[in-house]
């Protein structure tokens, strides 16, 4: 393959480690306000209350975290001039602030004991909002020339989403005894064999060559020890996270580890993919309808 | 030869009476002696920031890549190839090629800016409105050429007291890139590079003449026998529904460090927002799921 130099046919995202930061929280935000809604309504009030806590403060640390990787903190508020559907990230700016702005009123509220009726709706409106702030993310960096992430992009939506659902899965394991977490432990057992299924869905897609970034270099290592933390995580929660409490916080703190890795692997999958020109030449070229050489061409 | 009418950009439809001729740049490669005239006018009448010096050891390339602080960047390449195809199998040729922001038809920069700082003009063009970026980046790998990057240079003079410095980053941290000299088009000028090339490789003018004064030339060029000569960007049915800044090159585009076939990311939107949805739709499944062997 000819390239110039050598050199990066397109730019490496610039976003700094607070992007994957969020990418965790505003999924564990994000699954939490469904799980606490839905204990909620189960009758589980340990759980809803944990689950909620919990994803107040994932929403609650995620605005710092977008505002301090823009370039121009001050002009955070630019992010709410539009609504533009052409754009996830001014999308999901919208969800976040719907989403996470009534998750934190619902928690105020539940820890002042005021407004039960303001109080439900805020959870109604976080826990609706919660799905799409958990799976967004997936699709923002799917839509970008990065060939590591736009080849991914009919399964990066659902590895993010079942990321998210364990994590906030674990996250309520963490904190409660575990006769109140059985619902929390099931969604994190399911929702890290799905995630581990769905990298592997993904990385089969992606094939050797667009999919290297993901088995080489720092986002190789990360996404390995990713799956080997997920899967034992899960494993332990789903072996005696019943019975024992220290089987229970080590399951989901290792669970809870595992995804943060996850999260970071992918960000650093994708430097590394538009690092290296062939991830985008090799494959333009393949599908660029093959042409006979025509005759004022010589090698 | 006829002219064919340039596809039309998203979002120029929108300024009705006040719209003006769609314009552009035809680059032709094969007349390009790698002065760097156009980098030097760019930085001169746009003001970009001077952004180090460094010996690169690639030909007379001491730029690099186009980015923040270079809208203009001179390619050069020094190959062991017949310049002429009948020029036998021994040959040396040493191309040069400005490169330059596309000024997409469909263009992914535009696409995913969260703030509308990126917009299309009146001429068809995608300018960054400086007041208004926020630094968020998206659109530095959105783009499929790597066009835009993030300033990292500082904002002022580090004595000033600015006082968002406690609150921001002291660096200015928007993105730029090429205007197509957005300022001298609404006073009826020819953008800086275009005026500043000596040899007249850097053409500007209205797309519909560019194309077929490019065609002309293309037809010219076969003629007389010249190596590899191609047209990139020309058509409006590729992937990024043709290039306002298009290029005659005389080797692949991955030689000048360009992708052979670009395609504007938002193409697959559609497909990505349902599998976003559907995502979401399955992690509340997924919980309610997990109540279905009991609430405890």
């Amino acid at each position: 393959m000819s390239s110039y130099y050598g050199r990066p046919v397109i730019k490496e995202p610039v976003w700094t480690w607070e992007i994957p930061a969020y990418f965790f929280t505003g999924g564990l935000g994000g699954a939490s306000a469904v799980l606490s809604l839905a204990a909620r309504v189960g009758g589980n009030e340990a759980l809803a209350k944990t689950s909620m806590y919990v994803g107040a403060a994932a929403d609650l640390a995620s605005p710092p975290l977008l505002i301090s990787d823009l370039g121009r903190p001050e002009r955070f508020l630019n992010m709410f001039r539009v609504f533009k559907v052409t754009s996830p990230m001014s999308v999901g700016s919208w969800i976040l602030g719907v989403s996470g702005g009534a998750s934190a009123t619902a928690a105020l509220l539940e820890l002042t004991g005021r407004l039960k009726l303001v109080k439900y709706a805020a959870e109604v409106v976080s826990a609706l909002s919660g799905g799409p702030l958990a799976t967004y993310t997936g699709g923002l960096v799917a839509d970008t020339a990065v060939p590591a992430w736009h080849d991914a992009r009919r399964e990066l939506p659902y590895v993010f989403g079942a990321s998210a659902a364990a994590s906030a899965g674990a996250a309520s394991a963490l904190f409660l005894p575990p006769r109140d977490a059985g619902p929390a432990r099931r969604l994190a057992i399911c929702g890290a064999l799905a995630e581990l299924g769905a990298v592997q869905a993904m990385e089969r897609r992606l094939g050797p060559l667009v999919g290297e970034p993901y088995k080489q270099g720092e986002a190789g290592k990360l996404t390995k020890a990713s799956k080997l933390c997920v899967a034992a995580g899960a494993g332990l929660l789903a072996a005696r996270g019943r019975k024992s409490r220290t089987a229970a916080v080590a399951g989901s703190t290792l669970l809870l580890a595992g995804e943060v890795a996850l999260r970071i692997a992918v960000w650093k999958a994708g430097r590394q993919s538009a690092r290296d020109p062939r991830y985008t030449v090799i494959p333009q070229r393949e599908r660029r309808e093959p042409r006979a050489r025509p005759a004022h061409v010589r090698p | 030869m006829s002219v064919v009418e340039a596809a039309k950009p998203d979002g120029w439809e929108e300024y009705g009476e006040r719209q003006e001729t769609r314009v552009g740049f035809f680059t032709d490669t094969s007349i390009c002696i790698g002065c760097k005239a156009c980098e030097v006018a760019c930085k001169e009448w746009n003001l970009v920031p001077e952004d180090g010096r460094e010996w690169t050891g690639q030909s007379y390339d001491n730029t690099g890549q186009l980015d923040a602080n270079t809208w203009r960047h001179v390619a050069f390449i020094e190959q062991e190839k017949p310049l002429r195809v009948d020029d036998g199998a021994e040959g040396l040729r040493w191309l040069m090629s400005s490169d330059v922001c596309k000024h997409c038809t469909h263009a992914a920069c535009l696409d995913v800016c969260p703030t509308g700082a990126l917009f299309r003009t009146e001429f068809g063009t995608v300018v960054v409105q400086e007041d208004v970026c926020n630094g968020c980046g998206y659109c530095v790998p959105a783009c499929p050429f790597g066009v835009l990057d993030k300033r990292e240079l500082p904002a002022s003079p580090p004595e000033s007291l600015d006082l968002l410095d406690g609150l921001g980053k002291k660096e200015d941290g928007r993105v730029w890139k090429c205007t197509l000299c957005y300022d001298r088009l609404k006073g009826g000028h020819e953008p800086a590079c275009a005026m500043a090339c000596p040899t007249k490789s850097i053409q500007f003018g209205p797309l519909d003449e560019l194309r077929a004064r490019a065609d002309q030339r293309l037809a010219k060029l076969e003629a007389e026998g010249w190596n590899g000569a191609q047209l990139y960007g020309r058509d409006p049915d590729d992937g990024v529904g043709g290039f306002g800044a298009f290029f005659l090159l005389l080797d692949e585009p991955e030689v000048y460090g360009l992708p052979p076939d670009p395609v504007v990311t938002t193409r697959d939107l559609g497909q990505i927002w349902g599998h976003v949805a559907v995502a979401a739709g399955v992690v509340v499944g997924a919980v309610l799921a997990a109540f279905a062997g009991g609430s405890r």
